[in-house]
């Protein structure tokens, strides 16, 4: 439980033990070579959020560890097993991306049968409150909102005290305040010592919420590592002002990559900020509203993208 | 590797898995009794059909209503089979519902299971259903064994359709299927002699008959209220083979595509 609380803080990278493993994973369909050579592992007590463009090949990676999809080389395990081995999947919880419940079957009928797949599940009313849906059990699933039916959903997912959860984007559709329900729920399976894999479009929840992030593309996986680490992949910053200074004269300087307006305000991208900054002081002595970022997780993910892409591109023009 | 791996076969007791395949079947039915838009035409398209040629259109003859109801019996059993599974799976499959079931630890012998209790009981309603109606409206002089008989011959003989529905389900999904099944259903129920008997039609079709698993199954329905001496076994061994090949080839298609 102590390693596990550690783990899941992020204090200790690769404390936690290997819950589930992909190693030289390749797979196709007919032509599309979706994954090729994937290398992952999930940790306990951690929660590792999974990105990348559409067709990158995330939920091919999460199919495989379901057991929904064999591999064509390179092995496959959950918990040590097969995932297509139904005792391996009894220690896990799923929620996906589009899976429609039997319209009229009540919220409390549906978690009965979901929590009556696993060995020692957690209580109806347990299971219902910790997503917050408590509120719902008598109703049937076709009169709920979608947010209300993908907060159902993650309801089946933890109802198995899973020791791994697997979430398919659980928030689209969700308006921000049920997002941070959701999000707040997550951080206390985790706290709890479950691990969580994430697939999300949305940077900011990978943000919130990951101590591991793994990006993919071109069914590779191209960078690996915290939030932190990811954003300190991009060196540029940005700085914003109020100033006289003129923004074709800005973009010349040898310090600024990019210039342009942002409404009234003057906005820069550099890799030098200090310099620019002696320099904007020294220039606009009238200079106002200073403000310095590091590039976001959205900038990491687009240039780390990006540059799989040419990658990708250049070694199609070779072949 | 810098971690050991975490190996954790859960033992689940026998217990627990028998319930996991009581709540699989009680939603089934549970679904199912909460949308009679599916079930209705189901249950009464064949007691429609046993009602205007059956016993309408037949004046006083016992034994012209005890074939009809054999008949119209085999008829009404082909439709919980083939649409109770092939749709409902088409759809499973087209909606996700099925991949969330294979990623979830569900045994999957509960959803086949449940799918299959579910379509003996609507076979068993329609049979009833039809039984009350050559007792009381027919007066087809059917007696309690063969009636016993019969039902038995309709709760059973759905299985070899639920095994046909459940590969025409792997091989379509969502809204499609229905189409494919009604090309099925009605040209099979018509070439097996369910509307018009064999003897009138052509030579040929006569002799494609015994292809097709409502011919079995109408052999069996006919011999349980009584029309038929021939021996019940080869008729029960062909619908037996004919189960056992649509199941073999839909688990083989679920298998690789899910």
């Amino acid at each position: 439980m102590a390693m596990d609380r550690i783990g899941a803080s992020g204090a200790i990278r690769g404390g936690g033990v290997v819950l589930a493993r992909l190693s030289g994973v390749h797979k196709r369909y007919g032509k599309v070579q979706a994954l090729r050579g994937v290398d992952l592992e999930l940790r306990g007590g951690e929660l590792l959020a999974l990105l990348g463009p559409n067709g990158a090949g995330k939920t091919t990676a999460i199919a495989l560890l379901l057991g929904l999809l064999r591999a064509d080389s390179g092995t496959v395990e959950l918990f040590g097993a097969d995932p297509q081995d139904i005792a391996a999947r009894r220690s896990i919880g799923v929620m996906l991306q589009d899976a429609s419940l039997p319209p009229t079957l009540k919220v409390g009928e549906l978690l009965r049968l979901a929590a009556s797949y696993y060995p020692a599940p957690r209580g109806v009313v347990e299971s219902a409150e910790l997503a917050g849906v408590a509120d719902l059990l008598q109703r049937p699933y076709a009169k709920l909102s979608g947010g209300q039916q993908r907060r159902v959903q993650f309801a089946l997912a933890l109802c198995g005290r899973p020791r791994l959860l697997f979430l398919d984007e659980p928030t689209v559709g969700m308006d921000l305040q049920a997002r941070q329900k959701l999000w707040s729920a997550i951080r206390a399976l985790v706290a709890d010592g479950c691990a969580v894999v994430l697939t999300t479009h949305y940077l900011e929840e990978a943000e919130a919420l990951a101590s591991r992030v793994c990006v993919m593309a071109h069914g590779r996986i191209i960078s690996e590592g915290s939030v932190d680490a990811l954003r300190a992949r991009v060196a540029l910053k940005r700085v914003r002002c109020s100033s006289r200074l003129d923004v074709a004269s800005v973009a010349a300087w040898p310090e600024v990559v990019e210039a342009r307006m942002d409404g009234d305000r003057l906005w820069m991208s550099t890799a030098h900020a200090e310099a620019l900054l002696r320099r904007l002081l020294a220039a606009d002595d009238q200079l106002d509203a200073l403000e310095v970022q590091a590039a976001g997780l959205a900038e990491a993910f687009t240039e780390l993208t990006d540059a799989a892409d040419s990658a990708a591109a250049s070694q199609r023009e070779a072949a | 590797m810098d971690a050991t791996t975490m190996s954790a076969a859960v033992a689940m007791p026998r217990a627990r898995i028998f319930g996991a395949y009581v709540e699989e079947a009680r939603c089934e039915v549970l679904r199912y009794l909460r949308n009679p838009g599916f079930l209705l035409p189901i249950v009464l398209f064949p007691a429609v059909f046993y009602l205007m040629f059956g016993i309408a259109l037949n004046h006083g003859n016992g034994e012209a209503a005890r074939y009809m109801l054999a008949s119209y019996s085999t008829f009404g059993v082909m439709a919980p089979g083939l649409f109770g599974f092939g749709v409902s799976l088409a759809l499973e499959r087209d909606s996700g519902l099925l991949t969330l079931k294979r990623a979830l630890p569900m045994p999957p012998g509960a959803y086949l299971l449940g799918k299959m209790l579910m379509a003996m009981c609507v076979a068993a309603t329609v049979g009833a259903l039809l039984l009350a109606m050559s007792v009381f409206l027919a007066h087809a002089g059917l007696g309690p064994t063969q009636m016993l008989a019969l039902l038995a011959t309709d709760v059973l003989g759905v299985l070899p359709f639920c095994a046909l529905g459940l590969l025409v389900g792997t091989l379509l999904k969502g809204q499609g299927a229905p189409g494919l099944l009604n090309m099925v259903y009605l040209p099979m129920a018509f070439l097996s002699g369910l509307w018009f008997p064999l003897q009138v039609m052509p030579k040929f079709l006569q002799q494609l008959a015994p292809l097709w698993p409502s011919y079995h199954l109408n052999a069996l329905a006919l011999s349980a209220v009584g029309l038929s001496d021939a021996s019940r076994l080869p008729h029960v061994l062909v619908l037996a083979g004919f189960t056992l090949g649509f199941l073999l080839l839909a688990a083989r298609r679920l298998r690789r595509n899910g």
